[in-house]
């Protein structure tokens, strides 16, 4: 069973997003989506001040067997993609909710719809976790 | 329906993460493909390869309906247990798909063919065997085991009675010889040394959970795939097919043009000779971050285009590795387009790996850059 943090929001196309305190957002991968890419072995992140729109894809993934688009939960510009995942990118395979974040936004607009923990949890059992 | 290997279950109850093949059901990794590829690559790994189609060729004239069958040239084949490359052309010098043949006996040869193409291929062996009376017999009572890596003979070897051991063991590259109601030959689709192993259905089982016992890893046909590619070994169906003809497919040196010999094909691929030869399958190294895939499309610096056949990450090398179908005077530098991006690439003579190591030149620009 792979992890959902309570804390954090998800999108039906398993990116996670965390709210910090001062409003931005860190936006990643989840736990359930690592695993089913398995060994990832390049990340391509989004540029600094690149503005993303909502399913729209913002970085690429890529595993030993293929390559998938990751897009973006929200509207805003971007602060920061993680400059770890360059050297390292299977820090999203051991460490998806922590070291291996995708990017840093600032959110613009409306909220997003998003998902709660229980409701990923859900939607990956559906899958077949 | 899919078909199933007699391993299926163990793969199952191993965690595997099955994936269909060439309408089969198939490992495709146990764990970590890369924790797979650097065990074949470092100590010993094993595959089921029980889906590959074994067909025993049995008759008089089975030796001249080979010579006349595939492109290589059997009569090379002239001490008991060798093994031989072919590939098996149509007409029009195609690829039908690329074989295995051993010789076993003064009426008897094995080959050993891809799954995907069971089907058409056997459809194909029996039309031209018929004449010569040559019984084509495929031997879905075998499994196919692939053990592979630096460690793996030794591996095997220990599992086996002295006598048993001692005669694989001796076997040099590209032979095989029977024992008790094993097939055991020196061959396999990984750059590293190896047995490839076939054997009765119900024995697969036992020897799979011999090798995991020593040590062994069992590897999925992921791994197998990064391993044949860092190997510079074609795919059929990716890196070949009937549009595609040997020459041109990296495979010259499988086309045995004995003065004489009349085989399927010959007659296309001596008019493809004399005219020019105008597209070559070879290597490439990605210079830049990013992973080449198949069907990306390479630009050579005189306005030329091609197309990567097979592309992947190599765990080995950690950067990006393909096989590409490309203009036949390209070399050097020239570019693909990985995702609306122009990346540089570098042509290379595959192998890009062989037994563990690098064939790559020293003055390759560091792995991740």
């Amino acid at each position: 069973m792979s992890k959902v943090p309570p804390d954090l929001q998800y999108t039906r196309t398993h990116e996670w997003l965390r709210t910090l305190p001062d409003g931005t957002v860190e936006v990643g991968i989840t736990d359930h989506a690592q695993h089913a890419l398995g060994d990832l072995v390049f990340i391509e992140v989004p540029e600094q001040g690149r503005r993303v729109t909502p399913g729209q894809p913002f970085a690429v993934i890529e595993s030993v067997k293929a390559a998938s688009d990751v897009y973006a939960p929200v509207a805003g510009e971007v602060l920061q993609g993680n400059p770890a995942l360059a050297d390292a990118p299977e820090i999203v395979n051991t460490d998806p909710y922590g070291g291996g974040w995708l990017a840093r936004l600032r959110p613009e607009g409306a909220p997003a719809s998003l998902l709660s923990a229980a409701e990923y949890q859900k939607l990956t059992t559906e899958e077949g976790d | 329906m899919a078909r199933r290997t007699p391993l299926f279950a163990l793969h199952q109850a191993a965690g595997a993460r099955i994936v269909d093949f060439g309408g089969w059901e198939m490992p495709l990794q146990y764990g970590s493909l890369l924790a797979e590829h650097h065990a074949v690559r470092r100590l010993a790994g094993v595959f089921d390869v029980s889906h590959m189609c074994i067909v025993d060729l049995q008759g008089a004239a089975a030796r001249p309906f080979l010579l006349q069958l595939l492109a290589n040239d059997v009569s090379r084949l002239t001490e008991r247990g060798k093994a031989l490359y072919s590939c098996l052309l149509n007409e029009r010098g195609g690829i039908i798909d690329d074989l295995i043949v051993y010789y076993l006996g003064a009426q008897w040869f094995r080959a050993v063919l891809n799954a995907g193409t069971r089907e058409k291929d056997l459809a194909w062996i029996r039309r031209h065997a018929e004449p010569f009376g040559v019984t084509v017999r495929e031997r879905s009572d075998l499994a196919m085991l692939a053990v592979q890596g630096p460690e793996a003979r030794a591996r095997v070897a220990a599992l086996l009675a002295d006598a048993a051991a001692e005669r694989a063991l001796t076997l040099g590259a590209f032979y095989g010889t029977e024992i008790e109601r094993w097939f055991i030959s020196r061959t396999g689709y990984t750059g590293e040394d190896g047995f490839e192993i076939m054997l009765p259905a119900q024995d697969a089982e036992p020897l799979w959970q011999a090798l995991i016992k020593a040590g062994v890893v069992p590897c999925g046909l992921g791994a197998r795939d990064t391993l044949r590619l860092e190997a510079g070994m074609n795919l059929y169906g990716s890196d070949m097919d009937e549009n595609t003809h040997p020459f041109e497919s990296a495979l010259a040196w499988t086309v045995a043009l004995t003065p004489g010999r009349a085989f399927i094909g010959r007659a296309s691929l001596e008019t493809l000779r004399a005219g020019d030869n105008l597209r070559q399958l070879t290597g490439l190294v990605l210079a830049e971050r990013g992973v080449l895939r198949a069907h990306q499309r390479v630009f050579v610096a005189d306005g030329g285009e091609g197309e990567i056949t097979s592309g992947t990450f190599s765990p080995t090398l950690e950067r990006s590795i393909a096989l590409a179908r490309i203009p036949a005077a390209a070399r050097d530098r020239l570019q693909v387009e990985v995702r609306g991006k122009l990346l540089a690439a570098r042509v290379v003579k595959p192998p890009f790996v062989r037994h563990g190591k690098s064939v790559l030149d020293r003055a390759d620009p560091p792995a991740r850059l």
